[in-house]
């Protein structure tokens, strides 16, 4: 047998993860080390994956198969295709980022020490560790009853990172921030707990149709016509899965969670929300809705670009609105959510290629743009973009990072995220002429909140209270610095990682029976 | 002749003078759980009357382990015996099942009991008064609230070992009950279990007047639940000639012979045999605390004292599951289409209801009520299955839901103010950040009573949704996932309070606990998860048991 390197990649955060809590009071800076070596060792694995996985080879590979519960036909079943390998890379890779850009964000206050036992701060590194580990594993699960459990289960130390870790500034025992906090974790854990039991009654309806879970048996058996399943039947099933994903997601109008979520928790938190978490949803429309139900997916396509089209429109109207600059960051990332699931149901080639590769290079821009964010707000101890202005002059590095994060959210060309966004319009106007041309209104929006953002509170005179603000520190540029260069190299040179995806994206096609439409009118001689 | 005795009994009699009353054949072996359970509560009895006061708690807690540690591997000898697959039979002259539900449901009481034996037996929670450690029951049971004679009793400190003999003979009365095959011996058993269980409510040695309230609710409710009970048995009676599962089984398939000319009128009456089937039915729904007979259950289990009120939300549970299992697919199986459209119902009234009455509770062990009203209905969801899916799920779900109960019950004992625990739920504000180590125990067994994946609460819901999907019934399923989303809601509600709240000042403090609770608690978690994980091996055990003997 050889070496399990998809469980190891999940193990060893998850106990990382254990390690970490297990470290005394006392002894918070070598937790945070602690941390900070898991994760880099898990992003070590992860690199292997990405090193051994062969894009031209089988559809699923590194398998892993062993019995689990077989009373439920459940079987602890793993396997990656190139999305899979792209999203566990992105993962992987952002997690030291957001540990090390938290660093400081669960250092218990001076004041209010009530208990040897109360350890935040190794608490806030083990659960950051611990949704790492259910995340990648969740992007390896080839089995639903699995993913399921993961999908379920990440709430959990999702829900006590928001709403236990504000941010600096409130944390002082301000209680109507507390109050907004825990509200802000209920709601979070509320909107994702329904979607999940209503997934979960589909998921059980699955199995009483399909008898097993496994994806690869489910696909078997589909192809040799001993399973058929009723169209009103699937559609059903299809709208349950379909339901939790687009709470995850989040889609218009189940979104209202995020903007809660983002706002109140602190800014590395909010990262792995949007960035890691909620890709959970999207990848799991194109495994699990397209794999299990493509002619219920071809069915509610037109429903879901409508809903998709609000989403970009509406959320970057919000975003346009937003005095708070967490939460204009998060209507930002709504608007991309409809972008990544407008490209997954165009069922084109350069779509869903192009979805893939959004929802890596929206993990990274907006990790780089949210994570300066929050080094600004814990600088100066407010979020409202109106309490900033003339930052450039005082601080102008952290002006510079934060304005190149503010250009990838906007896919200024040159930069990754303008690859993906215009493969996701392409690939949607070759199908869907009028939704390509109403989707690009959120182009016009994001240049629009990017840069208002930015020339609010970077330029015009400084304010009193921002003068005495220091620059990045070696600390947050090591944070930064990475995320902008990856930005940068992806935007010139997106070939690494389309060769990877784009197998799979032709699977994925393949199951719903789609293939690109060809151009109507023939390339002038 | 086991199947008819209790009747032909009854016809020679008639007939005119007793020959020869036959020396019954019991058969003591397969009989041992329960008869180790009844002779140590007697014993306990006599140690009560001859032993030293100072000696009498040691001595009683002592046998009581012994005799539940005895009587559970008495169940696994038995089960090894293949008694619970292919030796299972009828046992007792008619009176008593002994197969695979029998044994499981057995097993699973013997073991909650012993880990509720823990949490009757511990004494550290409170400070000690005059010199005596003192433990959750009153000094002196007779003595009236607030008199001279009560501080007498506490001065000196008189303690209620009663408790475990008590406790011992409701467990004797809930090994029977869902073995019972007879309705005879059903109610019998449902009385043994219940007297004590009233009597174990009225013992609080805090708060005693509501938890004698309590007692008397139970009480009259309880007494009114088996007169129906028992009317409903005198119909059954009247429609089939018998008490007798079996007999009755037969006459309601129409496959019955020799036919009692003194009964011909009345046998095979349809009406004596719904309406009695359905008062019967009540007096089981009652004991489950199925919505609309689970009025008592809010006040019963604020009232008793904590650990009985995890004992009862247990044992009690599994057993009259286990009755009403049996009932169920053993007597009325020929009545199913009569049944199920009934027990949907109840069912979805009971999920809804426990669910969202849960929601406005302020009161912790109200609100711990109302979650087993909503988790009786889950329950319910997997026996209307009417399949050997059913059954195993429903055992499953028993034995998960058991653990976790008297797990969250023992937590509750140990948050405490001057006024003995602490329920109120906005006392238990912040309550992470003064014990992290106990708020997150509590959030394990809170996220197991949500479903959450990777605890037992999720397999066992899963497995009883899966059995009701499979027989038929998505439309509960649904209802039942719409239930559990709002079941959440509260759940949450309680980790929030506990984890994202300001401790008050005046809050209050967590004992620490003696060996005994700190066990139960440990045992509730290492079940709570491992069944969460690895539920595999249980999954098979209750499969295997899934099998009635007709």
């Amino acid at each position: 047998m050889s070496f399990p390197l998809l469980t190891a990649t999940a193990a060893l955060p998850a106990l990382g993860a254990i390690a970490t809590a297990a470290v005394p009071a006392a002894r918070r800076t070598a937790a945070k080390w602690l941390a900070l070596v898991f994760s880099l060792a898990t992003l070590v694995l992860a690199a292997l994956v990405v090193v051994r996985f062969e894009p031209g080879g089988a559809r699923y590979q590194i398998t892993e198969s062993h019995a689990w519960i077989s009373d439920f036909g459940v079987r602890y079943e793993l396997g990656v295709d190139g999305i899979g390998v792209a999203l566990l890379a992105l993962t992987a890779l952002l997690i030291p980022f957001v540990i090390l850009a938290g660093w400081h964000d669960a250092d218990p206050l001076e004041d209010t020490r009530p208990n040897r036992r109360w350890r935040p701060t190794q608490g806030f590194f083990a659960l950051i560790l611990m949704v790492e580990a259910m995340v990648i594993l969740s992007f390896e699960a080839t089995d639903v009853f699995l993913f399921y459990i993961l999908f379920e289960a990440m709430l959990i130390p999702m829900y006590f990172l928001i709403g236990g870790f504000g941010d600096r500034a409130h944390a002082g025992g301000d209680e109507a921030a507390a109050t907004q906090r825990s509200y802000a974790a209920v709601k979070f854990l509320l909107y994702n707990l329904v979607g999940g039991l209503i997934m979960l009654a589909a998921v059980i309806g699955l199995y009483t149709v399909a008898g097993t879970f496994s994806l690869s048996e489910i696909a078997e058996a589909r192809a040799n016509g001993s399973l058929s399943i009723a169209t009103g039947t699937e559609r059903w099933l299809f709208l349950g899965f379909f339901f939790a994903f687009a709470v995850k997601a989040p889609l218009w109008p189940l979104h209202t969670w995020l903007p809660n979520a983002m706002g109140e928790s602190t800014a590395p938190v909010a990262v792995l929300i949007t960035a890691v978490v909620d890709k959970v949803g999207t990848f799991a429309m194109l495994r699990f809705c397209l794999q299990l139900f493509p002619e219920a997916s071809k069915w509610a396509t037109p429903a879901i670009l409508v809903l998709a089209l609000i989403s970009i429109v509406y959320g970057a109207l919000l975003a346009v609105g937003q005095r708070d600059m967490k939460r204009l960051i998060a209507y930002a990332s709504i608007s991309h959510f409809g972008f990544i699931i407008m490209g997954i149901f165009a069922m084109t080639s350069q779509g869903q290629s192009g979805a893939t590769l959004y929802m890596v290079n929206h993990g990274i821009s907006t990790a780089a743009l949210m994570l300066v964010a929050g080094f600004l707000i814990t600088r100066r101890g407010s979020r409202l973009i109106a309490d900033y202005g003339g930052v450039q002059k005082v601080a102008p590095v952290l002006a510079g990072t934060f304005l190149i994060g503010g250009l990838a959210t906007l896919s200024l060309p040159g930069l990754s995220p303008f690859v993906s966004e215009f493969l996701v319009l392409v690939g949607t106007f070759s199908r869907y002429p009028v939704v390509g041309i109403i989707a690009t209104i959120g182009i016009v929006l994001a240049a629009l909140y990017v840069l208002v953002l930015y020339q609010r509170t970077m330029t015009g005179p400084v304010k009193a209270e921002v003068r005495a603000m220091p620059d990045l520190s070696v600390r947050e540029l090591v944070v930064v610095a990475p995320l902008i260069a990856l930005l940068l190299f992806l935007g010139v040179y997106p070939k690494p990682l389309t060769e990877i995806v784009n197998p799979a994206v032709e699977h994925t096609l393949s199951d719903v029976q789609q293939t690109d439409p060809k151009p109507e009118v023939e390339a002038a001689p | 002749m086991s199947a008819t005795a209790v009747h032909s009994l009854w016809t020679t009699t008639a007939a005119g003078g007793i020959d020869k009353i036959p020396a019954p054949n019991i058969e003591y072996a397969q009989l041992a759980p329960t008869l180790i359970v009844a002779g140590a509560a007697v014993l306990g009895i006599l140690i009560e009357a001859f032993l030293p006061r100072k000696a009498r708690y040691h001595a009683q807690l002592f046998l009581s382990v012994v005799a539940l540690a005895a009587a559970f591997a008495a169940v696994v000898a038995l089960a090894a015996g293949g008694y619970g697959t292919s030796k299972k039979h009828i046992a007792a002259m008619g009176a008593i099942a002994i197969d695979g539900p029998t044994l499981f449901l057995q097993g699973t009481i013997l073991l909650a009991s012993v880990v509720a034996v823990f949490t009757f037996a511990e004494r550290r929670l409170d400070p000690e008064s005059h010199g005596n450690r003192i433990d959750s029951f009153a000094a002196q049971a007779a003595a009236v609230p607030g008199s001279e004679g009560e501080k007498d009793a506490v001065r000196a400190g008189f303690t209620t070992t009663e408790v475990f003999p008590l406790a011992l003979f409701a467990v004797a009365g809930m090994l029977v009950f869902p073995a019972a095959n007879d309705l005879l011996t059903l109610f019998i058993a449902l009385e043994v279990f219940s007297l004590p269980l009233y009597l174990l409510c009225a013992l609080a040695r805090r708060k005693r007047l509501m938890s004698q309230e309590a007692a008397v609710k139970y009480f009259l409710l309880g007494a009114f639940s088996s007169a129906f009970l028992l009317f409903g048995i005198a119909l059954l009676y009247g429609y089939a000639g018998s008490v007798s599962y079996a007999r009755i089984a037969e006459v309601v398939d129409g496959t019955v012979q020799n036919v009692s000319p003194t009964l011909a009128d009345t046998m095979g009456n349809d009406a004596l045999l719904l309406i009695g089937g359905a008062l019967i039915l009540m007096g089981l729904l009652f004991k489950v605390g199925a919505v609309p007979f689970h009025m008592w259950t809010p006040d019963v289990y604020q009232g008793a004292p904590t650990p009985v009120t995890g004992f009862m939300a247990a044992a009690t549970k599994v057993a009259a599951f286990g009755a009403l299992l049996r009932l169920l697919y053993v007597v009325l199986p020929g009545l199913r289409w009569d049944w199920r459209p009934v027990m949907w119902a109840v069912v979805i009234v009971t999920m809804l209801g426990g669910a969202i009455v849960a929601i406005t509770q302020t009161d912790i062990k109200r609100l711990l009520a109302y979650s087993s009203i909503a988790h009786a209905g889950f329950i319910l969801a997997g026996v209307i299955a009417a399949t050997p899916e059913g059954i195993s799920s429903v055992l499953f779900y028993l034995g998960a839901y058991s653990f976790v109960t008297i797990g969250a019950f023992a937590v509750v004992t140990l948050v405490r103010d001057a006024g003995g625990e602490a329920t109120h739920l906005s006392k238990w504000a912040g309550l992470g950040r003064r014990s992290p180590l106990v708020a997150a125990v509590f959030a394990v067994f809170l996220l197991a009573f949500a479903g959450i994946p990777l605890t037992s609460g999720f397999s066992g819901k899963f497995a009883v949704f899966k059995a009701a999907a499979d027989g038929g019934a998505g439309a509960l399923v649904v209802v039942g996932v719409i239930a559990s989303a709002i079941a959440a809601f509260f759940y949450i509600r309680v980790i929030v309070l506990m984890f994202f709240s300001e401790p008050r000042p005046e809050g209050p403090t967590v004992a620490v606990p003696s060996a005994l609770t700190t066990m139960a608690i440990g045992i509730g978690v290492v079940v709570t998860l491992v069944l969460g994980v690895a539920p595999q091996y249980f999954l098979d055990l209750a499969s295997q048991a899934g099998g009635f003997v007709r």
